[in-house]
């Protein structure tokens, strides 16, 4: 089963779902709340649950590169080899959850319950307060108050700085509706030879 | 009239009064938006119990309402609440959360799809789930 959830805002979220047209649930959360249960900062990231409802891979990103990183930000093109690495990375990441499906707790890819503890990531109390911030953000702004809103949205991100998914989110979007302006890759840029999808530990990626 | 924002749930507090960072709620209507109920052990959910500090009750407690901002972070939660003190989010403490995942069992939440149909992730116990998150932006 697949279920997904869009961290965003049902009218931006929805062309893309109407046009995936999926079988599985697209789920839509406002608040980030997925986000803030799980302690993930950025999109994709998947965690896999067993039959019982148990993390058998913790949260993590699934199956995106940095590649990106590389690209003419100008065109948007990117070399060859990095179009190359960014596929190859997609088509491991969904071959696991494959195997996975079929094998299950056989699956090399899924972790024993000390190997999954060992692999969480948690948040610290900057984090949560994030969190708490970025509630009132997305529920102040529901409600049209712009400036209220954007007051707690940079206190989200000043707490939670590794959270693409909270400074995306509040930044202004262009025509396509992408928060990748010069903002965004300056953000990009300041990570320096940090990542911006965390690298996994998956065979082949 | 005061919002109180809980986990998912947004609740409208007609007895909650702001006071600086003070936030007094009757108990009928705090235990409807949080699931926290006053009981003799003090403010109580599920098997969890704070107790009302004995040397500054008054701090906590007045009459049938309860400060519940002053036991949120007692409990190490965080509480935000707008410039107007209108709308209120009773957060929940980096430690919670923590423990909750190192459970491995799946925070369960519930969410809804374009067409506003709410749907869980315990509503698909006994399947595998790829829980997958992506974003337009």
């Amino acid at each position: 089963m697949v279920v997904t959830v869009a961290m965003d805002v049902p009218e931006a979220a929805r062309p893309w779902i109407e046009a995936a047209n999926p079988t599985y649930p697209c789920l839509i959360d406002r608040s980030h709340h997925v986000a803030d249960l799980y302690n993930m900062v950025n999109v994709p990231q998947a965690t896999w649950i067993d039959e019982a409802g148990h993390i058998v891979r913790p949260p993590e990103n699934a199956g995106s590169s940095d590649a990106f990183r590389q690209m003419d930000r100008v065109t948007k093109q990117m070399a060859p080899e990095q179009v190359a690495e960014r596929e190859r990375t997609k088509k491991t990441y969904i071959a696991a959850v494959r195997d996975w499906v079929l094998k299950g707790p056989a699956s090399e890819f899924v972790y024993d319950a000390a190997s999954a503890r060992a692999r969480l990531s948690l948040p610290d109390a900057a984090i949560a307060e994030a969190h708490a911030h970025f509630r009132l953000a997305q529920h102040l702004l529901g409600r049209g108050k712009r400036d209220a809103a954007a007051e707690h949205f940079s206190h989200a991100s000043r707490l939670h700085p590794d959270s693409w998914c909270i400074w995306r989110q509040a930044a202004q979007k262009d025509a396509s509706g992408l928060a990748a302006g010069p903002e965004f890759w300056a953000r990009v840029d300041a990570l320096g030879d940090r990542p911006y999808h965390r690298p996994i530990d998956m065979k082949g990626i | 009239m005061i919002t109180v924002l809980y986990e998912q749930s947004q609740t409208h507090c007609a007895t909650a009064r702001a006071a600086g960072e003070d936030l007094w709620i009757g108990t009928h209507e705090l235990e409807t938006a949080t699931g926290w109920s006053m009981k003799p052990q003090g403010l109580c959910r599920l098997d969890v119990c704070v107790p009302v500090p004995a040397s500054q009750a008054e701090d906590y407690v007045a009459g049938d309402a309860v400060n519940a901002a002053a036991f949120w972070r007692r409990m190490g939660n965080p509480v935000v609440h707008d410039g107007a003190r209108e709308v209120w989010v009773l957060g929940t403490s980096a430690s919670h959360r923590g423990v909750s995942l190192q459970s491995l069992e799946a925070p369960d939440f519930a969410l809804p799809d374009l067409g506003g149909v709410t749907h869980t992730l315990s509503e698909h116990r006994g399947k595998k789930v790829l829980l997958a998150t992506w974003a337009s932006w």
